[in-house]
């Protein structure tokens, strides 16, 4: 269980994280919502220890993550951040080894490699797992960053953002990954997205920020409704329910 | 392998050149003068390489840029300030000058109390960007020259004439009252680097990228500046500030050697530096009879290509 208690965070006087408690369920999609500038995306790097936390505490499996050991966290916790700009030649496969890392120190042995393999092919990159991530599109590029992190074998997967710059197709492609991989390998994962029927559609848990605090959180059932939508993004937001997914509609 | 023939082969061309240097118009009669000379220029003009090179590396890889350097960064002209300082407050004559030691170590404690200093300015922002950086580094580098020159230009010109003895040490006249301590120090920040060698391709990712592969990153990037700046004193102490060859060579091992892994960068970029700074040497001494300091080669061919990096505006790697 990932338990988060009283984290807040100030930049330039501004507290862009205001004592936020919240519990991550395990084998769930918890998704977070809300506007720009909610607080969101610094939630979930100070939950996975990529910035420093003014105040709080977050607790993994009973242990508090600043005293876990660095190494051992990462066999337990991975996040991926929105802006992968890693400009050095690497091909898929040398990308999707560093996330043996943890395990390794650099030097794979066959198991390791049998993780890098799994997570290739699970991922569908398989056939272009020799092409180096400057000759890839966008969506084949976040799934080479996301096989990275499957490699990684950790239980919590923390992802920020994973859609952003992603047309509808992929955008879907990486969704349906993310809740087979909840369902068949048992991760629990927190999303940052900001299409809400995305969350809406494959989350189990949304959890809404606004100016650094929660306004809400529960079930999709709790969450996308109209009433608690306006209250996060002063928008008025019709819900359909087409199929048995609630869907907003907030174009016109 | 392709990168390993192409390391081999850069081993040999070292090899070539050092025995070159060592072993050119050598014959009985000169043997006994020449070559413990020779010996000393040669081992610290190695050493001077491979310091520069390999704190260039670690410098790169921590700051995940291709044109930051140590001496970008202003370390070695902090070298030449300590220096100053050292002779303006104790005098020339006192201990701290005198014993080449003493100085060192001397200056190897400001060049940390410095790098702490930087770390705090690159690395505590959680935004950092790298044009700031390099001003920054431009302005402590230009502020620690001028102190510099304003001191020396204050104490007596006797005391002067001995500090400048000390900076203005180059290939032609090596420091080599430091050989020992040097061999000693590079060796000691070999061991003292070595368990993180492991970590720098990781490190090359980014930081995001390292914390979250279980990376202890503050601690890690600490040590590594530590060394850096041990490195880069050791080095202007020997032969005094190159600005640009570390840039110089660290760059040129990439483009050399196109991988990510360190193991054949940081090689790489020290037979490089090796090769450029001995083959340099034997051009400068032998064939322009000591009419252009090496140097000064190197900071022209080195500050070339630092503004055709920056122009070309590829910076972040």
């Amino acid at each position: 269980m990932l338990e988060v208690k009283n984290l807040s965070k100030t930049y330039n006087g501004k507290k862009v994280v205001d004592d936020v408690s919240l519990t991550i369920r395990k084998g769930q999609i918890t998704s977070f919502i809300g506007p720009n500038g909610a607080g969101k995306s610094t939630l979930l790097s100070m939950i996975s220890r990529l910035i420093t936390r003014d105040q709080g505490e977050v607790w993994l499996e009973g242990r508090e993550i600043g005293s876990c050991d660095s190494k051992e966290l990462a066999r337990t916790l991975a996040i991926l951040k929105q802006a992968n700009h890693i400009e050095l030649r690497l091909t898929i496969r040398e990308l999707v080894s560093f996330g043996r890392f943890p395990y390794s120190q650099g030097r794979l042995n066959r198991e390791d490699e049998r993780h890098v393999d799994e997570a290739i092919a699970y991922m569908g990159l398989t056939d272009m797992q020799h092409k180096y991530l400057d000759e890839l599109s966008g969506g084949q590029k976040q799934r080479a960053y996301i096989a990275m992190v499957l490699a990684q074998d950790t239980e919590y997967i923390l992802l920020d953002e994973p859609l952003n710059n992603l047309d509808m197709k992929h955008s879907v492609q990486i969704m349906q990954t993310l809740r087979r991989m909840v369902q068949e390998l048992g991760k629990t994962i927190v999303l940052v997205i900001h299409d809400i029927n995305f969350a809406s559609c494959y989350s189990d848990r949304i959890v809404a920020l606004k100016d650094g605090r929660i306004v809400q959180e529960g079930s999709v059932e709790q969450i996308i409704d109209t009433d608690v939508l306006r209250g996060i993004y002063d928008l008025e937001i019709g819900i359909q329910e087409i199929a048995g997914q609630r869907i907003c509609t907030f174009y016109a | 392998m392709r990168l390993q023939a192409k390391i081999g082969w850069m081993i040999g061309a070292s090899v070539v050149l050092i025995a070159m240097f060592l072993f050119v118009k050598l014959n009985p009669v000169n043997l006994d003068y020449v070559l413990p000379r020779r010996a000393a220029k040669i081992t610290a003009i190695v050493l001077t390489g491979t310091t520069i090179a390999f704190a260039s590396v670690i410098f790169q890889t921590i700051t995940n840029n291709r044109i930051l350097t140590p001496s970008v960064m202003g370390l070695d002209s902090l070298y030449v300030f300590i220096q100053s300082v050292i002779a303006f407050l104790f005098g020339t004559s006192s201990l701290f000058m005198q014993n080449a030691n003493v100085n060192f170590l001397l200056c190897v404690v400001g060049m940390i109390a410095f790098s702490g200093v930087l770390y705090r300015l690159m690395f505590r922002r959680e935004n950092q960007n790298i044009y700031f950086l390099l001003l920054i580094g431009m302005i402590l580098g230009s502020f620690f020259s001028s102190l510099s020159t304003f001191m020396q230009v204050l104490i007596d010109p006797n005391e002067f004439l001995i500090l400048q003895n000390k900076l203005f040490a180059s290939f032609n006249k090596v420091n080599t009252d430091l050989l020992w301590l040097a061999l000693i120090g590079t060796a000691a920040v070999g061991v003292y680097v070595y368990p993180y060698i492991k970590y720098f391709n990781v490190l090359a990712l980014g930081k995001d990228h390292a914390v979250n592969l279980g990376i202890n990153y503050d601690l890690v990037v600490k040590r590594l500046l530590l060394a850096v700046a041990v490195l880069v004193s050791i080095s202007t102490a020997l032969v005094g500030p190159i600005l640009f060859l570390g840039l110089l060579v660290v760059n040129l091992a990439r483009e050399f050697l196109p991988t990510y892994r360190h193991s054949y960068l940081i090689g790489g970029s020290i037979l490089i530096s090796i090769i450029t700074l001995v083959g340099g040497q034997l051009v400068v001494e032998r064939l322009f009879a000591f009419s252009t300091p090496l140097s000064v080669i190197v900071n022209f061919f080195g500050g070339s290509y630092f503004l055709y990096l920056l122009l070309r505006g590829n910076i972040a790697r």
